[in-house]
């Protein structure tokens, strides 16, 4: 699974370090760190911190939006 | 595309292109779709790999936190697009309306975008640059080649150039315990893109986390052993250093070569735009069917004199290119202009740093929250009278506050006493932004006039 956080709006609030702490994790007072594609068994923890972010600043991939889904392999552009 | 009912066509079974398949080229594609846009989709992206984000490899990538390859973007929705990864777009026929390719192939559009980008600006020796140790960071091979080094525990690490991903770079070696100098030839960390005033507490945090930094000294070469390993760098004070590893973090050059003769605007300083993201001709005519987003762009902005801004930056990239595609498939009256109010961030030291607005265009800086000594604050920067821009260290929970002073062109000293009434930010102070007769590597927001004829640089190592 797939994450990326918008950090022109976090507000380091973690609250998604809070709940996903294996995930997301506070650097220093407000800095944020965050692993981009974390084990499917934190799904439900990051869809949790998904919920939480007051400032709605984590994208989390839509189901049926995945690569794999969409069919298509890196191709060499032929 | 002029006739009536043609966007409706366009809409339903046109060919739209995206060249450059990253942030802004995904963003773009999802919108597209998102707003209805059912014709054929094609992403050309020169790197062998579907989108990623970059901003995570000066950071948790090279720390070692996450894999360089944890970072592809996720995708907000099925974009249904005809991928051509790992192959450049080489050329641009505007009249003929189709995309070269480097392996000999083309691709014909109806609307085209541009979102291909910036990449590191390479050590000018190449002798020089291809010895081994010598990085840049700008992808994510540079990130994975550069953290297996760091990781191998280097005697000593050199970083030349402190701006962001310089100083970022910097951070994360004395994190990982690394030895490392920065050379940066201006007179403070990042002080192209805030200030010396601001750069002032930037290099204190470099000298609290251990980092040898100098400032106002060039790198003037660097030389290698036998075996062609980085070994040593000369400095312009005469001064010579050993390091195992170089990291150039010199800025960045735009990717517009591909599009010489093509007619369109595009320079060594980016692709010139409207602000609903249609590209100019080299006449300075609009096109109608080339739009332009991300890194790559310049765009005139209202509320900073209608300059053309190239932004280096993730929000403007993701803002853009929704524009862009809202644009490129409306017809005019509903097309929507890119004011997007300029926001980035940096992480180091463990020092959160957001900035909002236009820093590097301010003549006076005030600090209006917190104390610079504390290393946490706010910076509100003034041009002629009116706030233009705000800084904070680990105080973002202000940015937005500044954002609507910013959009509201409030006066600057701002009328209202500090909140927390130090007497450190009663008085404005000039921002100490470097003479812009002198040339400079290149801060992270460059604001200049448009000369698409201008064809000619001429490269001064920092
Ligand atoms: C290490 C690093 C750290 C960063 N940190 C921050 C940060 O903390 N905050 C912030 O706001 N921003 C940060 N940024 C900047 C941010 O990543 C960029 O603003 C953003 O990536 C811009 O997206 P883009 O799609 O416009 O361009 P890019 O991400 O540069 O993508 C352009 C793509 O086009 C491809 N391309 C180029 N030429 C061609 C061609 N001829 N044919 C086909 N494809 C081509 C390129 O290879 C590339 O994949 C950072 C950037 C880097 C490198
Ligand atoms: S919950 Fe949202 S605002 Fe708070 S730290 Fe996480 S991403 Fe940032």
């Amino acid at each position: 699974m797939r994450v990326v956080v918008d950090l022109n709006r976090c507000q380091g609030y973690a609250q998604c370090a809070f709940l996903a702490p294996d995930v997301f994790a506070m650097h220093g007072e407000e800095a944020l760190l965050y692993d981009g594609q974390p084990d499917d068994t934190r799904r439900l923890d990051v869809l949790r911190a998904e919920a939480a972010c007051p400032v709605k600043a984590i994208t989390v991939e839509g189901a049926g939006a995945t690569w794999a889904a969409e069919g298509a392999g890196v191709s060499d552009g032929g | 595309m002029a006739v009536d009912g043609s966007v409706e066509r366009l809409r339903r079974e046109g060919r739209i292109v995206v060249v450059g398949a990253s942030l802004a080229g995904l963003r773009a594609a999802e919108t597209l779709r998102e707003e209805g846009f059912t014709g054929t989709l094609t992403m050309i992206g020169d790197e062998p790999y579907e989108p990623y984000d970059r901003p995570p490899l000066s950071k948790q990538v090279l720390l070692g936190r996450v894999p360089a390859d944890h970072t592809a973007l996720p995708r907000r929705r099925a974009i249904e697009a005809q991928w051509r990864l790992g192959v450049a777009a080489a050329g641009l026929d505007p009249t003929a309306k189709r995309v070269a390719l480097a392996n000999g192939t083309s691709v014909e559009y109806d609307r085209l975008l541009i979102a291909t980008g910036v990449r590191s600006r390479p050590w000018p020796n190449e002798l020089e640059a291809g010895l081994d140790g010598v990085f840049v960071l700008r992808t994510m091979d540079d990130a994975t080649r550069l953290r297996h080094r760091l990781k191998a525990g280097p005697s000593r690490v050199l970083v030349i150039g402190a701006g962001f991903t310089g100083s970022e770079i910097a951070s994360v070696c004395r994190e990982r315990d690394l030895p490392v100098t920065v050379a940066e030839r201006g007179p403070t960390p990042l002080s192209g893109a805030l200030g010396s005033v601001i750069g002032d507490v930037a290099a204190q945090l470099h000298h609290q986390h251990g980092v040898d930094l100098r400032c106002g000294v060039m790198v003037t070469g660097l030389e290698g052993d036998g075996a062609g390993r980085l070994r040593r760098a000369h400095f312009s004070d005469g001064g010579t250093l050993d390091a195992e590893v170089a990291v150039v973090a010199l800025g960045a050059t735009r990717n517009t070569e591909w599009l010489a003769g093509s007619g369109l605007a595009a320079g060594p300083r980016g692709i010139a735009c409207d602000a609903g993201c249609r590209a100019f001709d080299v006449r300075g005519i609009v096109t109608d069917d080339v739009f332009v987003a991300g890194d790559v762009a310049r765009s005139p902005h209202p509320l900073f004199g209608y300059q053309f801004l190239s932004l280096e930056h993730w929000g403007n990239a993701v803002a853009q290119a929704e524009v862009a595609a809202h644009n490129m498939i409306c017809p005019g009256e509903e097309r929507r202009p890119h004011l997007w109010t300029p926001y980035f961030w940096s992480a180091q030291f463990g020092v959160n740093i957001k900035s909002v607005g236009v820093p590097n265009m301010a003549d006076q800086i005030i600090v209006s929250q917190g104390s610079l000594g504390e290393h946490r604050f706010t910076a509100a920067y003034g041009y002629q009278g009116r706030v233009i821009a705000a800084v904070t260290f680990d105080q973002a929970k202000w940015l937005e506050f500044y954002q609507r002073q910013i959009e509201q062109a409030a006066p600057f000293p701002p009328p209202f006493t500090t909140v927390d009434r130090r007497t450190e930010g009663m008085r404005p102070v000039p921002a100490g932004f470097p003479d812009p007769s002198v040339p400079t590597h290149g801060p992270q927001v460059t604001v200049s006039g448009h000369s698409p004829t201008d064809q000619r640089v001429t490269f001064t190592p920092a």
